[in-house]
């Protein structure tokens, strides 16, 4: 008739998008006559941020304003072709062709201010705030806008360019079956604390805490945020979400929100995250992507802190009151683990 | 079937629609009179993205027939904001990212919104019960939670058209 508490923690070596090569995205950028770019894409943002992060690194790339970006995922008829959002590849494989688009799209900018000015495309830079100049002359201007015009209305040249990203197929060494699946790995270790109940069964997120390792991040708050709104989703697969309560029995699966249990506002954990940078060589500007792996580690780390609490060690999820009580009644009661690392005190 | 006229406050402006007599709230708004920030989501009830204001309580609008809103004062997350100026809750909920998809935050708003109105400094254990019957899907709840207690302290709060202590 007493709360355990217990601690586990769990690591994760997460693979960026698929693996074994191919998983191609593609990009298209072009100009329109205000100066201003599009960005066609056909993977779509549902949220985690894709569009604002392809935005930055559209802009980045041709060098002009956030501002002048547009990112237009709207159609999968008509846009570029993508494998998705999925993976967690979006930043990775997106980025990446994004900025070979937008580099091409640069080229043709730089080559029709170059005429307009009358100078070596190779001696102008862009200043960022949508400008374009001979570099260590900023006297010798001119604004993308008008470069956009000019080369539209009078030039004949098209302000575009086209991006792919495609990974080689990994050959596998006939003597030693080595092979090199994957691209970019990010990494997390996330530490859980939990009370168990041992009457009722219940387990209890005390806090949660945890460092990830992303490569460069891009939004530093919308990673932020996509990490606090992941680990809610693995606590919830953890402890409450199933499908098919008595697999393989398909009755008493839920029907709707009211029957497909997910822990609401009251049921939410402190959650303290530390984020590493370690810029990937192949991501862009050294990104990777969170995706899934916000959710990841928080599964095993409960199921190892409810092992540490009671020691019953639940391998089927969700981790539900009814199976960590037959657990105990198999183990003949309660028998906690030695609790390590002493108190989390970051609040 | 004859078409029912319904007169009502929307947002602060008068706003008639011809109805069928089974028609929710929530179809009218959006179908009838093209406001379309709440959400249809279950359509039972369940998740609260189709909240508004009916006289300043909150109502599932998925769950109100239209004909029972005649003369009622009407307000959704469209009229939250006075031209540019963003309404306080609008403006902690960006400062605190408190959308992913953004499916939910109209009925977020919505209920926050009644929830200040009647409670201007609630505790977070309130702002957790006021937001109990909304389901979010991706933020975790945690960004939503603290862009309400942050919008209850900021000086611009103001209370809605048909609040209770307006």
């Amino acid at each position: 008739m007493a709360r355990h508490e217990g601690r586990g923690m769990a690591s994760v070596n997460y693979p960026i998008g698929m693996n074994l090569g191919g998983d191609p995205s593609q990009a298209l950028i072009h100009s329109n006559p205000d100066g201003k770019f599009t960005v066609a894409l056909s993977a779509i943002d549902l949220g985690q941020g894709m569009k604002q992060v392809s935005r930055q690194i559209a802009a980045e790339t041709l060098g002009v304003p956030i501002e002048d970006v547009h990112v237009d995922t709207a159609d999968s008829d008509t846009g570029p072709h993508d494998m998705g959002s999925f993976a967690s590849r979006g930043t990775h494989r997106m980025g990446n062709a994004i900025i070979v688009a937008a580099r091409e799209a640069r080229g043709v900018l730089l080559e029709a201010a170059a005429e307009e000015l009358e100078v070596d495309a190779g001696d102008l830079v862009t200043d960022g705030r949508g400008n374009i100049h001979v570099r260590g002359a900023p006297s010798r201007a001119i604004t993308v806008k008008a470069t956009a015009q000019a080369a539209q209305f009078k030039q004949g040249k098209t302000i575009a360019g086209r991006g792919i990203f495609l990974i080689p197929l990994s050959a596998v060494d006939a003597e030693t079956g080595e092979m090199n699946p994957n691209t970019a790995f990010a990494h997390a270790c996330l530490v859980a604390d939990v009370a168990v109940d041992d009457e009722t069964g219940e387990v209890e997120v005390l806090r949660m805490t945890s460092a990830y390792e992303l490569g460069r991040v891009i939004n530093p708050r919308m990673v932020e945020q996509q990490l606090v709104g992941g680990a809610w989703m693995g606590m919830s697969h953890a402890l409450y979400e199933t499908p098919e309560p008595y697999y393989p029995n398909p009755e008493h699966g839920p029907r709707d929100f009211n029957e497909y249990l997910m822990p609401g506002p009251g049921e939410i954990a402190p959650y303290h995250v530390t984020v590493l940078e370690r810029p990937a060589p192949d991501g862009p500007y050294g990104g990777k992507g969170p995706g899934e792996m916000c959710a990841n580690p928080v599964l095993p780390a409960i199921a190892n802190a409810v092992y540490n609490a009671v020691g019953v060690r639940v391998d089927e999820l969700p981790i539900t009151p009814e199976k960590i009580l037959r657990g105990l009644q198999a183990n003949g009661g309660v028998k906690p683990g030695p609790r390590r690392g002493g108190p989390v005190n970051w609040r | 079937m004859a078409k029912i006229p319904v007169q009502f406050r929307l947002n602060g402006s008068d706003r008639a629609a011809f109805v069928d007599a089974p028609e929710t709230l929530l179809n009218t708004l959006r179908r009838g009179l093209g406001d379309f920030a709440p959400k249809y989501g279950c359509g039972q009830g369940a998740c609260g993205v189709c909240t508004v204001l009916i006289d300043g309580e909150p109502h599932l609008s998925c769950l109100t027939l239209s004909v029972a809103c005649e003369g009622k004062r009407i307000e959704t997350a469209s009229g939250m904001a006075d031209g540019p100026d963003l309404h306080p809750l609008q403006a902690q909920f960006m400062e605190h990212f408190a959308a992913q998809c953004g499916f939910c935050t109209p009925g977020m708003l919505t209920v926050a919104r009644a929830l200040l109105d009647r409670n201007p400094n609630p505790t977070r254990d309130e702002v957790i019960e006021a937001i109990s019957g909304n389901i979010c899907r991706c933020t975790g709840y945690e960004p939503i939670v603290a862009a309400i207690l942050a919008a209850a302290g900021s000086p611009g709060m103001r209370r809605s058209e048909g609040g209770r202590h307006a």
